[in-house]
C-alpha cells in the first residue's frame, strides 16, 4: 500500500509539472532580445554533423553580438535536438514555434527537414536549411509549388551532381565510371542519379553501381567487386567517414584510380581515417573551398578553429553563413518580425559569406559557384570553380 | 572469367573472417553471461566501444604500441564491465528478467551518450600502430593487420579456453552456469564467479575493440550498437552459453555477410545476418551446437 | 450476474470519463491553453499508448517476448499512407487497412516463431523487425531511404484519442475473454494450459495478430500526423523503447502501460531543452526506476484494482478512527 502513496504522489508531481510547462509556453513577451532557433542532429546517427553545424551556428552569433547584434538587440538562439530522426525533427519544429523564435535553421539531413518544414511553414515562420539537399524540402511535392517560408543555404543535388560529372568528362578525360553509392542516405542516391545522367549525356559510361550503407566498416567485399569491373574513375557520393575508410581500404587492395564524391566528404577527419597516401588523386565538389587568399575563408576558419579546437566541417560553414545571412536580412528589413523576414528572403539580391557570394533561385535554392577540391598532403586544395548558371 | 570469380570468393571468405573472428570475439563476453545469469547484456556492445577508446587514448597521449595498448583496454574494460555488475545488476539479480534487460538497454545508453557527451561525437581515428603491408597470394590480398586480428583473437580464445576448462575460476565458472543453486550449496562464492565472468567478457569485448580501432581506424560513440547485436546473434547462432558455439557463430556470420555484401548487396547484408539466425531457431532452437533441451512441466 | 452487472457499469463508468477527458483537453487545445508543442506531445502519447498497450498484450498478458513491434508499426505506417496517397481511400478505410497488414505480418511472422520461447523468441522478432525495416529501405517505389513524404497530414487529436479508446477497451475485453484467459494461461504455465485442452499456439498467434494490428493502427497515425514515414522512425531502438514503456507501467498492467506511455513521452519532451544531455539522463531515469521499481509502477495490477483496495482502507481507517475517537 505503501506503494499507491508513492504512485499517486509521482503522478500528481507528473501533472503538475506538466500543467507549469504548458503554462510556460503559451506568453508571447516583448524581450530585448532576436530568438533564432535551430533544430539540429544533436544526438544520434548524424550527431557529428549537427554539432558542427552547432558550432558554426554559435560562433557567428557570437560574432554578431560582439559586434552589437542586430537592430540594437543580441541575438539569441534556442538550439533544440531532433535526435537525428523526423518525428523528432518535427516535434522541436514545433517547440520553436511555441518558444517564438522569428527564424530557424531547419535540420540539415534532408529526411529531418522534410518532417519539420511544413510545421514552421504552416506556423508562417521563415526556415532556412543550412545544408538540406533535397528538392522537396523547398518545392511541395503534390503540388509542385514552392514552400513560400522554406529556403535552403547551399545547392541542391542535380547540380553538384552534374558539376562533378562534367569535371570528370572534361577536365580529367575519363569515360568508365564506378560508382558506389551509401544506400542509406537519399542524398547520396540523389546525387549519384545526376551524375550518372549527366555523365552519360557527355559520352561516358558507368560500368557498375554498387551500395553500402551507413556505420559500415568493412568495405572489402564491395571493393573486390568493384575493382573486378576495371573503371577509370569511382564516384563515392558518401559520407567522409565511410568514405575514408572506402579510400583506405580500397588503396590497400591496389586500386590506384582516381575517386570523386560530393560535399559529404568535407571534413578533416576524411583525411585522418584515409590518410594521406589515400588521398593523392581524389576530388570532390564543395560548397567552399579553403584558399589561403580568401581573407572571408581565413577568418572564419581560424575563429571556428579557436573557439572549437577542431576545424570547421561543411554544415559548420553553411550554418555558420545561415545566421549571418538572417542577421543581414533583419538589418535590412529593419524588424525581426517573421512576416518581414520572409518577405527579404525573398526579396534577397546577395549575400557574400564564406561559402561564397549567393542569392535565391525561385525555387528557394541557394545560387553559388561550386568548387572542385583536391588533396595535397592530405589537406583539401583549390583544384577548379565552376559558377552557378 | 570463373577464375575470377573464385578468386573473389576466396578473397571474401578472408574479409568475412576477419570481420567474424571479432564479432565471435564480443559473442564471447555474451555467451559466458548469458550461460552464467541467463542475462542478455545489452550493453555488452557499448563495453566494446569503450575499449575502443580506451586504446585510442592509450595509443594517441601514451604513444604506446600494439601489444600495451591492447593490454591495458583489456585490463581498464574488465573493470569496467565488472563495476557495471556490481553497480547495475547485481541489485537486480532477484528481478525479473525483463526489468534486468530494460536495466542493460538503460545502461547500454548511458554508455553511448556519456561518451559522446565528454568525447563529443566526432569520429576518432586511430594512429597507425601496426604497418601497413600487404601480402599477395596470387591475386587473393591479405593485410598484415588481418593476420594481426585472426592472430589475437586465436590466442585470446585458446587462453579463454585454458581459463575456462583448466583453472579453479574456470570449473566455478561451469559449475554456476549448469545449475547456481547447486554450486552456492557446493560452497563456489557465485558473486565472484559472476564478477570474475563480467571481467572476462568485457576484456575480451574491450580487445575486439582496439583490434577494430586499428583495423578499420576510426572509432565513435555510437560504434558499438551494430557489432554488439550482429555478436549476439553470432553467439545464438553458435548456441548460446557455449564458448566454441560463440567462435563458430561469429565467424559463419562473417562469412555470410561478407559473401552477401559481395555477390548480392551489401543492403541486404543485415538482412541475411537476421535471416539466417532466424532459420538457425526455427531448425534448431538452441543454436547449432547447443543440446536439445526437454521442456519440464 | 453480478459481476457481469458490475463490470458493464465499470465500463460506463470508464466511457464517461474518457468522454469528459476528451471534452477537458479538447477544449484546452481549442483555446489554445496548451501550447502547440505540448499538443504534440498529447498525440504522441495517445499513440504510444496504442503502442504500449498492444505490445503490453504480447508481453504482459500473453508472456511472449516480443521486440519486434516498431516493424508492425512500419508496415501500419506505410501501407496506410499508400492507401491515402496512391488511392485516395478515406482515412479509416486506410488506418483499417495498415492495421490489417500489420496483422497479416503479425500472423505471418507469428506462426513460425512463436515456436520458439523466451530469449530466443525476443531476438527472433527484433530480427523478423529489422528485416521488415531493411526490406523497407530498398522498396524504392516507398521512397527507399528518403522514406515516403507528402504523406497528407489527416491525422488530428479526435482520431488519435478515440482510437486509442477503442483499442484500451478493446484490450480489456479481450482479456477479460474467454480468450484472454486462455493467454494469461499460456503466460503462467504454457504446458499446464495446454494439459488443461488450451490450443497454446492459437492463443500466441492470436495475441501477436492483435497487436500487431493495433501496432499498424498506431503506425497509421504515426505517419499521417509527421506527413513522413521514415525508416530511421522505425529500428529495433524504437521497439525498445515501446517496451521500456510496457515494463515501466508493469507487465501485464493495462493502467501501467498508459502511465508508461504517458511518462516515457513526457520525459522525452521534457528532457527537449537540453539537446546535450538529454539521453544521459533519460538512460539513468531508465536505469534507476529499474532499481527501485523493478516490477514497474503498476506491478501486473490494475490501477482500478489498486483504487478500489485504497478506498476500502479509507473505509477501514475512517472506521477504526471513530471507534478510536470513542474510547
Amino acid at each position: 500500500m505503501k506503494h499507491l502513496k508513492k504512485i499517486v504522489c509521482a503522478s500528481a508531481a507528473a501533472v503538475l509539472a506538466a500543467a507549469a510547462l504548458t503554462g510556460c509556453g503559451g506568453g508571447e513577451e516583448k524581450s530585448d532580445t532576436i530568438k533564432i532557433g535551430t533544430d539540429l542532429e544533436m544526438t544520434g546517427n548524424q550527431a557529428a554533423y549537427g554539432q558542427d553545424a552547432m558550432r558554426g551556428a554559435q560562433l557567428a552569433v557570437d560574432e554578431i553580438n560582439k559586434a552589437g547584434g542586430v537592430l540594437g538587440k543580441k541575438i539569441e538562439l534556442v538550439s533544440l535536438d531532433n535526435k537525428s530522426e523526423p518525428s523528432e525533427a518535427a516535434s522541436a519544429a514545433q517547440k520553436l514555434v511555441d518558444e517564438g523564435v522569428v527564424a530557424v535553421v531547419a535540420p540539415n539531413m534532408s529526411s529531418n527537414a522534410l518532417a519539420a518544414v511544413p510545421i514552421l511553414n504552416g506556423a508562417k515562420i521563415p526556415s532556412i536549411s543550412p545544408g538540406g539537399t533535397n528538392p522537396k524540402i523547398t518545392v511541395d511535392e503534390n503540388s509542385g509549388k514552392v514552400i513560400p517560408y522554406s529556403y535552403r543555404a547551399c545547392f541542391i543535388d542535380p547540380y553538384q551532381g552534374k558539376v562533378m560529372a562534367s569535371f570528370v568528362a572534361d577536365k580529367l578525360g575519363k569515360k568508365k565510371v564506378a560508382i558506389l553509392i551509401d544506400n542509406s542516405s537519399d542524398y547520396a542516391k540523389g546525387l549519384a542519379k545526376f551524375f550518372t545522367e549527366a555523365f552519360t549525356a557527355k559520352g561516358g559510361t558507368v560500368v557498375g553501381t554498387e551500395a553500402y550503407l551507413q556505420k559500415d566498416t568493412d568495405f572489402n567485399a564491395v571493393l573486390t567487386k568493384i575493382k573486378d569491373l576495371d573503371p577509370d574513375f569511382i564516384y563515392v557520393p558518401g559520407y567522409y567517414q565511410e568514405v575514408g575508410l572506402i579510400l583506405k581500404q580500397a588503396r590497400a587492395m591496389g586500386i590506384t584510380v582516381p575517386f570523386g564524391g560530393g560535399d559529404g566528404w568535407d571534413s578533416p577527419t576524411l583525411a585522418e581515417i584515409a590518410g594521406a597516401d589515400a588521398l593523392a588523386g581524389t576530388y570532390y565538389s564543395n560548397h567552399y573551398a579553403i584558399q589561403e587568399d580568401n581573407k572571408k575563408v581565413m577568418d572564419f576558419v581560424n575563429a571556428y578553429k579557436a573557439a572549437n579546437n577542431q576545424e570547421p566541417g561543411v554544415f559548420g560553414a553553411l550554418t555558420y553563413d545561415t545566421i549571418h545571412l538572417l542577421a543581414q536580412v533583419i538589418k535590412d528589413a529593419g524588424s525581426a518580425d517573421p512576416q518581414k523576414i520572409a518577405d527579404g528572403l525573398a526579396a534577397l539580391k546577395s549575400f557574400s559569406g564564406v561559402t561564397g557570394d549567393m542569392s535565391f533561385t525561385d525555387t528557394h535554392d541557394a545560387k553559388k559557384a561550386a568548387f572542385i577540391l583536391t588533396f595535397k598532403d592530405g589537406k583539401p586544395v583549390f583544384a577548379d570553380k565552376i559558377s552557378a548558371d | 572469367m570463373d577464375s575470377g570469380l573464385i578468386t573473389q570468393f576466396i578473397q571474401q571468405i578472408i574479409n568475412g573472417v576477419s570481420l567474424g573472428s571479432i564479432y565471435a570475439l564480443i559473442a564471447l563476453g555474451y555467451t559466458m553471461v548469458y550461460g552464467i545469469m541467463r542475462l542478455i547484456n545489452f550493453a555488452h556492445g557499448d563495453i566494446y566501444m569503450l575499449g575502443a577508446y580506451v586504446g585510442f587514448f592509450v595509443t594517441t597521449q601514451l604513444q604506446l604500441g600494439f601489444f600495451p595498448a591492447l593490454i591495458c583496454a583489456m585490463v581498464a574494460i574488465g573493470i569496467a564491465g565488472v563495476l557495471i555488475e556490481k553497480l547495475v545488476y547485481k541489485p537486480l539479480r532477484a528481478s525479473s528478467k525483463i526489468s534486468i534487460l530494460i536495466t542493460a538497454i538503460g545502461m547500454s545508453l548511458f554508455l553511448e551518450y556519456t561518451t559522446m557527451y565528454f568525447l563529443t561525437p566526432q569520429p576518432r581515428t586511430f594512429p597507425p600502430v601496426l604497418p601497413n603491408t600487404i601480402f599477395h597470394l596470387g591475386d587473393v590480398i591479405i593485410s598484415f593487420q588481418q593476420l594481426v586480428i585472426l592472430g589475437s583473437t586465436v590466442v585470446l580464445m585458446l587462453l579463454l579456453w585454458y581459463v575456462v576448462q583448466y583453472t579453479k575460476m574456470g570449473k566455478a565458472m561451469r559449475a554456476v552456469s549448469y545449475d547456481t543453486d547447486a554450486a552456492l550449496l557446493m560452497g563456489i562464492n557465485v558473486d565472484h564467479v559472476i564478477s570474475f565472468t563480467f571481467a572476462l567478457g568485457s576484456a575480451l569485448a574491450g580487445a575486439a575493440g582496439v583490434l577494430v580501432g586499428i583495423y578499420y581506424n576510426t572509432i565513435d560513440p555510437l560504434m558499438g550498437i551494430m557489432p554488439g547485436l550482429k555478436a549476439f546473434i553470432a553467439a545464438v547462432l553458435g548456441g548460446i552459453g557455449i564458448i566454441p558455439g560463440a567462435m563458430m557463430g561469429g565467424i559463419i556470420l562473417g562469412v555470410v555477410e561478407a559473401l552477401v555484401s559481395g555477390f548480392i548487396s551489401s543492403t541486404f547484408r543485415d538482412a541475411a545476418a537476421f535471416g539466417i539466425l532466424i532459420v538457425i531457431l526455427l531448425i534448431k532452437p538452441t543454436g547449432l551446437l547447443g543440446k536439445n533441451q526437454t521442456e519440464k512441466v | 450476474m453480478q459481476i457481469i452487472k458490475s463490470l458493464r457499469k465499470f465500463d460506463l463508468a470508464l466511457l464517461v470519463l474518457s468522454v469528459a477527458v476528451f471534452a477537458v483537453l479538447e477544449v484546452l487545445i481549442d483555446m489554445r491553453i496548451i501550447s502547440s508543442f505540448w499538443r504534440l506531445q498529447i498525440i504522441l502519447i495517445g499513440i504510444n499508448v496504442i503502442l504500449a498497450a498492444s505490445l503490453n498484450l504480447i508481453n504482459g498478458i500473453t508472456g511472449q517476448f516480443s521486440l519486434g513491434h516498431a516493424g508492425f508499426m512500419a508496415v501500419g505506417a506505410y501501407v496506410s499512407a499508400i492507401m491515402t496517397m496512391w488511392y485516395d481511400l478515406p482515412f479509416g478505410a486506410a488506418l483499417l487497412i495498415g492495421g490489417l497488414a500489420a496483422c497479416i505480418i503479425g500472423v505471418l511472422i507469428g506462426i513460425p516463431t512463436l515456436r520458439l520461447d523466451g530469449d530466443y523468441l525476443a531476438i527472433a522478432t527484433l530480427g523478423m523487425g529489422e528485416i521488415i525495416r531493411i526490406c523497407i529501405l530498398n522498396i524504392q517505389a516507398v521512397g527507399g531511404a528518403s522514406g515516403l513524404t507528402g504523406i497528407p497530414r489527416l491525422t488530428t487529436f479526435a482520431w488519435v484519442f478515440w482510437i486509442m479508446v477503442i483499442t484500451l477497451f478493446f484490450l480489456k475485453n479481450m482479456i477479460n475473454s474467454t480468450y484472454g484467459r486462455s493467454c494469461i494461461s499460456v503466460r503462467e504455465n504454457a504446458i499446464a494450459a495446454a494439459a488443461m485442452g488450451i490450443n497454446t499456439t492459437f492463443a500466441k498467434v492470436l495475441a501477436f495478430a492483435i497487436g500487431a494490428f493495433f501496432a499498424g493502427l498506431a503506425g497509421g497515425l504515426f505517419s499521417h500526423y509527421f506527413s513522413i514515414a521514415h525508416p530511421s522512425s522505425f529500428t529495433f531502438l524504437n521497439s525498445y523503447n515501446y517496451l521500456t514503456m510496457v515494463v515501466l507501467g508493469g507487465l501485464g498492467s493495462m493502467t501501467g502501460s498508459i502511465t508508461g506511455a504517458a511518462l516515457i513521452t513526457f520525459i522525452t519532451a521534457a528532457l527537449s531543452d537540453y539537446p546535450e544531455v538529454r539521453m544521459i539522463i533519460y538512460a539513468l531515469c531508465l536505469i534507476l526506476l529499474m532499481l527501485f521499481r523493478p516490477q514497474g509502477l503498476f506491478g501486473s495490477q490494475e490501477g482500478s484494482l489498486l483504487l478500489r483496495r485504497l478506498m476500502n482502507r479509507r473505509k477501514e481507517a475512517k472506521a477504526n478512527g471513530s471507534t478510536l475517537g470513542n474510547n
